[in-house]
C-alpha cells in the first residue's frame, strides 16, 4: 500500500470511529448522570429507540432535522421522567422498572412507526444531516478531515464531555448530585432535596438518551429500521462501569467501541470469508470482556439501586 | 388556614392473602385501560380491538389450541426468570438461552441419528437444557465469582447468541431449498408428538407443566429452595447462616438457563421442525413480565403465562382483523409490567393519613 492509501485509510478509520462513538458518548454521559444520582436507568435502550423514531418521524413530516433532534430530546426527557416516577417517587425495583420501560418504549416505537408509516416494501427516507465543516480548521491536513468534518451532533456530544465533567465535579449541583448518589440521608440532613436532584438528573439522562437515539436516524442512517439501536443502550450501561462514572473516561470507552463497530463494518465488506455476524457480535463480546476486567475495581455509587424514603 | 391532609407510607406486617390474587388482576385491567389509549389514538375502537384479541385467542377450539402453543414456551421462560429473580440473579438472558437450546436441539436433530423417538426426544431435551444452562452459567459464574454485573452480561449475550444462530443459518446449516435462512428439517424421530389432534399443541406443554411442578417443589420443599430465597432476600444474612451464596447463584444460573433452553427445544422439535432466526418473538423478554406479574410465585407464573399467551396470540388476530400493528402486544406487556410494579408498592406498604 502506498503512503497516500495508508493515510487515507487512517483518516477514514479515525473519523468513522469518532462518528460511531457519538451515540455512545451521549447515552453514556446520560446514564452517568442517572447513576451518579443513584438510579440505574435500564430504560436506556427503549428511550434511545423512541428518540430514533421521534427524530425520524418529526423530520419526515416537517423536513426540519433540528426539530427532529429537539423532539427526540423532549421524548427522551419524558421517558426519563417516567423512570424517575418509578425509581424516585414510587421507589420500586430499578432493574425491573427500567426493563419495563424498555419493553414498553420498544413496543411503542415499532407500533407508532407501523401505525404512521405502515410497512411499505421500500422504507421512506429523509435527507439526513450532512457533516459540518468547521471553517479553516477542516483544511488542516489529516487532523482537519478527522476532527473538523463531523456531524453537528458529534461536536455537541464531545463538547458535553468536559461540560458534564465540570457540572459533576465543580458545581453545587454536581456536589448535590454526588451526595444524593452516595448518601441520600446525609444529603437530606444538610438540606439537599434528594427527590428534586434525582428528578433533574433523570431529566438530563433521558434527554441525552433521546438525542443519542436520534443520531441513528438523522445522521448514521436516513431511515428508521428494525433494531436500529441494536443494544447500544446496553453497551452504554457497561461503558458507565468501564468509565468508573467519570465523564472523561467515557470518551476512551466510547471511542474504543466506536472503533470496533467501524472495524466490524470494514471487515464485513472485505474479502475474508467469515460470516459478517461474527463482526456484528464483536462489540457485545468486547463489552463483556471489558466488564470482566474492570468489575473488581468498579466503585459503584453507594446509593445506586436504593430508593430513598424520608422518614 | 386550610391544611391539606398528609399521607405517609407505612410498611405492612403481612399483606393480606386476597391482595396477592386481586392485585395482578387489577394490574391487568389497568394496563389494558392504558393500552386502550394507544389504540384510540390511532383511531381504533379499543373495545372492539380487545374483543378481537380475546376472541382470537379463546373464541373457538382452534384459537385455544394456538394459545396453548404460545403458552408452552412462555411458561418455561416465566419459570426460568422467576427462579433466577428469586435469588436476585438478574437473568435478562432467557431469550439468548432459548436460542442456545434451539441451536443445540437443531444440531442433534439434523444429524438424523438412527434412534427411536423414545431415545431421540429425551436426548433433544437434554442437549437443549445443557446448552441453555451453559450459556446462562457464563453470566452466573461471572456474577458469583467476579462481581460482573449480570444484567449487562445476560442482555449482551442475547445479541451474541442471536448473531451466532444467524451466522450458522447463513453458513454451514443453510438449507439450499428455502428462500429465507433456515436449517434443513430435523429428524422425524426427534419431533415432539402432537397431543391434541388437528392442532399444533405438542408434548412440549408437558415439559412446561413439569417445570411448574419442579419450581413449586424446588422453592417450597428443598434445602436449595430455601438457600435461593435466602440469597435473594439478603446475601449477607444468607452467608451468615452458612449458605454458600456463590454456589447458590451458580446453581440457579444453571437451572434458570436450562429451563429457558427447553423453550427453544420445544419451538424447534414441537412447532417448526427446523431452525429459523426468528424462532422467538421475544419469549425470553416476555418471561420477565410473566415472572413479575406472577409475583415470582408458581401458580402466579402459570396464570400470567397463560394470560400473555392470550395477549400474544390474540394480538395476531386483532392485528389481521383490524389492521392494528402487532407491536401492541409488546406495548401491553410493558405497561402491564410497569403497572404491576407500581402496585407492588401497595403490597408492601399501606397509605396512612397523617394528622
Amino acid at each position: 500500500m502506498s503512503i497516500a492509501a495508508v493515510s487515507s485509510f487512517v483518516i477514514w478509520f479515525v473519523s468513522a470511529t469518532i462518528r460511531m462513538a457519538t451515540p455512545l458518548v451521549l447515552a453514556t454521559i446520560g446514564e452517568t448522570f442517572a447513576e451518579r444520582a443513584g438510579i440505574l436507568n435500564l430504560g436506556i435502550e427503549g428511550t434511545m429507540l423512541m428518540g430514533a423514531l421521534t427524530g425520524f418521524l418529526v423530520t419526515y413530516f416537517t423536513k426540519s432535522l433540528w426539530l427532529g433532534v429537539l423532539m427526540a430530546a423532549v421524548v427522551g426527557l419524558l421517558f426519563g421522567l417516567l423512570m424517575a416516577f418509578f425509581a424516585v417517587t414510587l421507589g420500586v425495583n430499578q432493574h425491573v422498572s427500567g426493563l419495563g420501560i424498555t419493553i414498553f418504549a420498544t413496543g411503542l416505537a415499532y407500533y407508532t412507526y407501523r401505525a404512521v408509516i405502515g410497512s411499505p416494501t421500500v422504507p421512506p427516507s429523509i435527507k439526513a444531516f450532512s457533516t459540518l465543516k468547521i471553517p479553516l480548521l477542516w483544511k488542516i491536513p489529516v487532523l482537519g478531515p478527522i476532527f473538523f468534518n463531523q456531524y453537528a451532533l458529534t461536536y455537541i456530544a464531545f463538547l458535553l464531555v468536559p461540560l458534564s465533567s465540570y457540572v459533576i465535579f465543580k458545581t453545587t449541583f454536581g456536589l448535590s448530585l454526588r451526595a444524593v448518589g452516595e448518601n441520600p440521608e446525609s444529603a437530606d440532613a444538610v438540606g439537599i432535596n434528594v427527590y428534586k436532584i434525582r428528578y433533574i438528573s433523570m431529566i438530563i439522562a433521558g434527554t441525552l438518551m433521546g438525542v443519542a437515539g436520534s443520531f441513528f436516524t438523522l445522521c448514521e442512517f436516513n431511515m428508521f429500521l428494525y433494531n436500529i439501536v441494536g443494544g447500544r443502550g446496553w453497551v452504554a450501561i457497561a461503558l458507565v462501569i468501564f468509565a468508573n462514572w467519570m465523564p472523561w473516561k467515557v470518551l476512551g470507552g466510547a471511542l474504543f467501541f466506536g472503533g470496533i463497530d467501524v472495524l466490524g463494518l470494514r471487515l464485513q465488506s472485505s474479502a475474508i470469508k467469515i460470516p459478517y455476524q461474527i463482526y456484528l457480535m464483536l462489540p457485545y463480546l468486547f463489552t463483556i470482556i471489558v466488564l470482566i476486567l474492570v468489575a473488581r475495581n468498579a466503585s459503584y455509587p453507594a446509593a445506586l439501586l436504593k430508593p430513598y424514603r424520608r422518614e | 388556614m386550610i391544611s391539606l391532609p398528609k399521607f405517609k407510607l407505612e410498611k405492612r406486617e403481612t399483606p393480606p392473602f386476597w391482595f396477592q390474587v386481586l392485585m395482578p388482576l387489577l394490574a391487568v385491567v389497568i394496563a389494558l385501560a392504558i393500552s386502550a389509549i394507544f389504540l384510540a389514538i390511532i383511531g381504533k375502537n379499543p373495545f372492539l380491538a380487545f374483543y378481537n384479541m380475546f376472541m382470537g385467542a379463546l373464541g373457538n377450539k382452534f384459537a385455544i389450541t394456538e394459545t396453548l402453543v404460545k403458552a408452552t414456551p412462555l411458561i418455561l421462560t416465566g419459570v426460568a426468570v422467576a427462579i433466577a429473580f428469586k435469588a436476585k440473579y438478574w437473568n435478562i438472558g432467557a431469550e439468548g438461552q432459548l436460542y442456545a437450546g434451539a441451536l443445540a436441539a437443531t444440531w442433534l436433530g439434523i444429524m438424523h441419528l438412527p434412534l427411536p423417538a423414545v431415545i431421540y426426544i429425551p436426548l433433544e431435551i437434554a442437549v437443549g437444557f445443557i446448552a441453555g444452562a451453559l450459556w446462562s452459567l457464563i453470566a452466573g459464574y461471572l456474577k458469583a465469582k467476579m462481581q460482573v454485573d449480570d444484567v449487562v452480561t445476560t442482555l449482551l449475550m442475547n445479541f451474541i447468541m442471536i448473531y451466532i444462530v444467524q451466522a450458522i443459518l447463513n453458513g454451514p446449516w443453510r438449507n439450499p431449498k428455502t428462500m429465507y435462512p433456515s436449517s434443513v428439517p430435523i429428524a422425524k424421530n426427534a419431533n415432539f408428538p402432537k397431543i391434541i389432534p388437528n392442532s399444533r399443541v405438542h408434548t412440549g406443554i408437558l415439559l412446561s407443566i413439569l417445570a411448574i411442578f419442579f419450581m413449586y417443589f424446588l422453592i417450597r420443599k428443598t434445602k436449595l429452595g430455601f438457600e435461593i430465597k435466602a440469597t435473594g432476600a439478603n446475601p449477607k444474612a444468607a452467608h451468615f447462616l452458612g449458605i454458600n451464596t456463590v454456589k447458590t447463584i451458580i446453581i440457579v444460573s444453571i437451572i434458570s438457563g436450562g429451563i429457558a433452553g427447553l423453550a427453544g427445544v420445544g419451538e424447534v422439535c414441537g412447532v417448526h421442525y427446523h431452525l429459523i432466526s426468528g424462532i422467538s418473538p421475544g419469549y425470553g423478554y416476555s418471561g420477565i413480565v410473566i415472572a413479575m406479574l406472577g409475583g415470582l410465585n408458581t401458580i402466579g407464573v402459570l396464570l400470567a403465562a397463560l394470560y400473555f399467551a392470550v395477549v400474544i396470540n390474540g394480538a395476531q388476530i386483532m392485528s389481521v382483523n383490524m389492521h392494528i400493528p402487532i407491536f401492541i402486544s409488546d406495548v401491553i406487556q410493558g405497561i402491564t409490567l410497569l403497572v404491576m410494579l407500581a402496585m407492588l408498592l401497595f403490597f408492601e406498604y399501606r397509605i396512612r393519613r397523617v394528622k
